[in-house]
């Protein structure tokens, strides 16, 4: 297929852009950084310079306030005495019932912060090393585990790399879910040494070398490390560690670790990950990761040449510190090619985060009613797992192969039954909501109409809607059809609408009026949150 | 729908086989109750913007009054077009498929067509015909909608199924009618694209930017197609249809002809709604140097030569039999014309029907206009617009009558507009045509009261007191009453002085009078 579109091959290479910064640049950015471009937003940003734009994206966070007890109910209480709107992340584990409540916690807690996102690329930073980290917590189970798994993942996303796989090597989570507790002297378990180098650091491309002999020393090297439950860490049993020497191969420059026969064995991990990171292909392998998940998914000679060689290099020479790359590949003039627009399909999770954001929905109060806060988060996580991304739980230690698996890619997203999934999504979000305990969460097409430059214009309501939901253009015809057949009911003339928009405007009481209002927009946007293009981003 | 239970009701109280319209009782022992009104479909004609009525059908009986009303834009009494059923109207000149479609038997009219407090606005009133709700009531869901939704509750989880094979009800365009939104969804098929409808007809594919999103374009379109579970029975039906009689090379007519592709090609689907904009005719709905000529005629030739066409058609291809068709606008508009050579948003308007099996009858009389007409003088409601999706539904649909109030909100009367044929049941009665002054008051006109005596035949019977511009102002009558002549006050000393119009509803029959304070 590469082929066939070569002609209108993404251009411009990784020097700063310095084109345009309007809606149509910043909606692309917003897109493919947090999840949707809200009207919002995109006003905040047409304020700032482009420069200004990517900076704030890419400024430090504090951490998010952790999950709660949302589950406690007249019939069922925390065992270990976690009170109704508490946090449970230091608690005893307690049964596997508490944790499942735990575990709900933690997933409505995590696309709630998705929804809640500052103007920053923290949260789809999060999302990309999910996936590339990707853990099950079917697999692993323990709630808590999760949380702490994941405050590694929000400390390290954009900070150093190489302390990144450090920490992701030694979390309890990843111990248990790749097996690195059971990984003995005695008794090696690979499993965890084989990801780390084939998906974690250097990969399988052509450039990843490393032999079945590098994963069984590399296994060696992290024999020993197992996981203290009660204090929720990882600690290190000399006995169990294999104190020879581990020699490693040619792609490794025969690298030869030391085995040491103390407390301080953990050590041997710092030299394996120097080692690792001293190969190039890992800084390559990272990148075009990055590429993939903010770019494009095609990886051609060009690409590889003008854009990955160079932020690569980068990578290295900032000794893997990860926000210098993604700064440069953001402000490139490749990232801002319009060839490059709308070239995506949005993931589950991009489409139903996506929607409550560009929507603005409105959630009600956690003071007042955080179960159903919560619950309502919870529909939001079931919605992305019936279309396929259950997050928290990526089918593999690959992740969802939408993100890697060539030809596809994120047409994987796409069959049969998830897109009339994702219709019924969008029809159902703009015509009853979700309810939870009598709480409801629903697009407000009013407000999202009122956001617009000129509402009561019905061309420019929907081409200024289109511009900020759609990242392709549709044809005039189409535009015209849908003004007509629906705003106008039928009519010919545009001042049907502006009177009808004005009425509302000067009568705020007046249902009636709100009303007709209301079911011509609701109608509007289920036609267009229905058509294909709004599942491109 | 209790449709058998119905017929077994019916039959057993039937006594006069002459009601039957020639047909023997017989006949109707033979036929499969199940089966009734199954393959029944409706065509709905959507009007929109607002049609003139009073320039459509034109009233002879009153055509002096009508020309002062309509100095502008009257067309003349000779050129108006006669049908059979009536020697009080005359069709717009334009209307000549009309014209012959009365003659065969095969249109009937409904006379000023409305409901009470109507609404001016497009947006409103198409909502109020769509959704059939009263005025002051608002109700986001489709008279059409709520109907199939009463077979089909959890449409369309499990859809297509043994039983419903097929889309339970087509938008012919973009955008379903909000007359097909069921409580919980819309029952109509979604075309999410005008194209891809065509193209699935015609089996052409949309084209794509060259371009990497115009790639991922393509696959998503695909898949619609894929997931569309409909496409293989509608590419299907579309195919056994080949040969299609000639229609007139307009938007409207080339709708209707796929209505009747699909039709003939065996589609099941119920209900299939059509649309033609363009009636908001504000000025110049005339050419000022011939009145037969202009906008609004050639508004109705499309119309009528589409309707012929597709009624031609369908007789052809063998389906007439089970095709019934209706339009509707949102609203009329007003008595007295504009000075800019058009008409405003008014109230009442005539609604036709088509078919084989339809009652080819002209219901209700010309409407009242004034000797001289204020610029707010409008039609007053004969009918009510429920009252004849009443009739479709219990006539043509074959639904119980006690689930009328189900769908249309209220329990309103069907009158007799589709033959007996339809459903193999006996409409209470015959269509009639009323000549008898069924309502008068005296005085007047009147000053403080007015005293109001009325004939009914028995049962409900309703009388509404409207203004000028169809607003209720009083309900003196409305309950059960013994069959004779009844005598009711009416205190109207809150009235404004002006003309009001006195309707009394008893079942089918209804008549309006003029009176004056």
């Amino acid at each position: 297929m590469s082929q066939h579109y070569s002609p209108t091959a993404i251009q411009g290479g990784i020097d700063e852009y310095k084109g345009e910064w309007k809606t149509t640049q910043i909606s692309h950015l917003l897109k493919r950084t947090m999840f949707g471009a809200s009207p919002d937003d995109i006003a905040y940003f047409q304020k700032k310079t482009i420069k200004q734009s990517i900076d704030e994206l890419l400024a430090s966070l504090p951490d998010p306030e952790p999950p709660l007890n949302f589950y406690e109910t007249a019939d069922y209480k925390d065992p270990q005495g976690i009170k109704f709107g508490e946090t449970w992340i230091k608690a005893i584990y307690g049964d596997g019932t508490v944790n499942s409540r735990r575990r709900a916690s933690f997933k409505y807690w995590w696309v709630m912060q998705m929804a809640n996102q500052k103007r920053n690329i923290h949260e789809k930073m999060v999302l990309f090393w999910h996936n590339h980290f990707a853990t099950e917590i079917n697999e692993f189970n323990d709630a808590r585990f999760a949380y702490l798994h994941n405050t590694v993942l929000r400390k390290y996303a954009l900070g150093n790399f190489k302390e990144f796989v450090k920490q992701i090597t030694l979390d309890p989570a990843m111990l248990r879910y790749l097996n690195g507790r059971l990984n003995t002297k005695n008794a090696p378990d690979e499993n965890y040494a084989r990801e780390l180098q084939e998906l974690f650091t250097v990969g399988k491309g052509s450039g990843s070398k490393y032999t079945e002999d590098d994963v069984k020393a590399a296994a060696r090297v992290l024999t020993g490390i197992g996981i203290n439950n009660d204090r929720m860490v990882y600690n290190f049993n000399v006995a169990n560690h294999d104190i020879t020497d581990k020699k490693f191969s040619s792609f490794y420059n025969n690298t030869v670790i030391k085995g040491i026969n103390n407390a301080t064995g953990i050590q041997e991990l710092d030299e394996m990950l120097t080692m690792i990171f001293a190969v190039e292909e890992v800084s390559k392998f990272i990148c075009r990761k990055f590429y993939q998940f903010f770019v494009y998914y095609d990886i051609t000679p060009a690409v590889e040449k003008d854009i990955i060689e160079p932020l690569a290099k980068i990578f290295r020479d900032s000794k893997y510190e990860i926000k210098p790359v993604i700064e440069k590949l953001l402000k490139s003039q490749h990232f801002f090619d319009a060839n490059v627009y709308g070239a995506m399909i949005k993931s589950p999770l991009d489409l139903v985060v996506g929607t409550l954001r560009e929507f603005s929905v409105v959630f009600p109060s956690p003071k007042d009613y955080l179960q159903e806060y919560y619950n309502l988060f919870g529909e939001m996580v079931r919605q992305g797992q019936i279309m396929q991304q259950d997050i928290g739980d990526p089918p593999n230690v690959a992740g969802w192969p939408a993100y890697y698996q060539e030809p596809m890619f994120y047409e994987i997203w796409i069959n049969s039954d998830t897109y009339p999934k994702r219709n019924q999504f969008t029809d159902t979000f703009i015509n009853s909501g979700f309810t939870k305990n009598g709480r409801r969460i629903q697009l407000d097409v009013v407000a999202f109409a009122k956001k617009m430059p000129v509402p009561n214009d019905p061309n420019k309501l929907i081409s200024e809607s289109l511009n900020i939901l759609y990242k392709i253009p549709v044809s005039d015809e189409l535009v015209q059809q849908v003004k007509k057949d629906i705003l106008l009911s039928g009519q010919s003339s545009d001042y049907y609408w502006t009177e009808l928009w004005d009425a509302m405007i000067s009568k705020p009481n007046d249902t009636n009026t709100l009303n007709m209002v209301t079911t011509r927009l609701r109608n509007l946007f289920k036609y267009l949150l229905a058509l294909p293009e709004y599942q491109l981003s | 729908m209790k449709r058998r239970d119905f017929i077994q009701n019916t039959f057993a109280g039937v006594v006069i086989p002459a009601l039957l319209n020639g047909v023997s009782f017989k006949a109707f022992g033979n036929v499969d109750e199940n089966a009734i009104g199954d393959e029944n479909v409706l065509v709905v004609v959507q009007l929109s913007g607002g049609n003139d009525g009073l320039n459509t059908v034109i009233p002879i009986d009153k055509y002096s009054l009508y020309q002062n009303a309509r100095t502008n834009i009257a067309i003349p009494k000779e050129k108006l077009l006669l049908i059979p059923q009536t020697d009080t109207l005359g069709l717009n000149p334009a209307m000549t498929s009309f014209q012959t479609m009365f003659k065969e038997g095969k249109a009937a009219l409904i006379q000023s067509a409305g409901y009470p407090n109507p609404n001016f606005s497009h947006f409103r009133a198409t909502d109020i015909w769509n959704s059939a709700s009263d005025s002051n009531v608002f109700v986001n869901n489709g008279w059409a909608g709520r109907y199939l939704a009463i077979e089909n509750p959890n449409y369309p989880i499990g859809y297509p199924s043994t039983k419903y094979p097929d889309p339970l009800a087509i938008q012919i365009g973009s955008v379903v009618n909000t007359a097909l939104q069921g409580p919980v969804q819309s029952m109509g098929m979604a075309i999410s694209n005008p194209a891809s409808f065509y193209n699935l007809i015609s089996n052409k594919v949309e084209t794509t930017p060259n371009t990497l999103a115009g790639k991922e374009l393509k696959f998503l379109r695909e898949v619609a197609n894929q997931t569309n579970l409909y496409a293989n029975s509608i590419k299907a039906a579309a195919a056994k249809v080949t040969k299609q009689a000639t229609y007139p090379n307009t938007s409207l007519a080339n709708q209707l002809k796929i209505v009747a592709q699909l039709i003939a090609g065996g589609l099941k689907t119920k209900v299939y709604y059509v649309s033609i904009g363009g009636f908001d005719t504000h000025s110049n709905q005339v050419n000022t140097s011939d009145t037969t000529t202009g906008t609004h005629a050639n508004l109705w030739k499309t119309v009528s030569d589409a309707i012929k066409a597709f009624s031609d058609d369908i007789t052809t291809l063998g389906v007439s039999k089970k095709v019934l068709g209706v339009t509707y606008s949102e609203f009329g508009r007003r008595v007295k014309s504009n000075a800019s050579g058009g008409t405003d948003h008014g109230a009442a308007a005539p609604m036709f029907m088509f078919g084989d099996l339809v009652n080819p009858v002209v219901l209700g009389k010309s409407p009242d206009i004034a000797a001289s007409p204020n610029t707010n003088d409008n039609l007053t409601m004969q009918y009510d617009f429920r009252s004849v999706y009443a009739s479709i539904l219990t006539q043509w649909f074959c639904l119980d009558q006690a689930y009328v109030d189900d769908v249309l909100l209220k329990d309103f009367q069907p009158l007799p507009l589709v033959q007996v044929q339809a459903c193999g049941k006996i409409t209470a009665n015959e269509p009639s045509i009323v000549s008898e002054e069924l309502i008068s008051n005296y005085p007047n006109p009147f000053a403080d009261s007015t005293t109001l005596t009325f004939q009914t035949k028995g049962g409900h019977t309703m009388i509404q007191i409207f203004d000028n511009v169809g607003r209720v102002i009083a309900m003196p009558v409305d309950g059960d009453f013994e069959p004779g002549s009844h005598e009711v006050f009416v205190d109207t000393r809150d009235f404004n002085s002006g003309m009001y119009f006195v309707r009394l509803q008893n079942g089918e029959i209804q008549q309006v009078r003029r009176m004056v304070k």
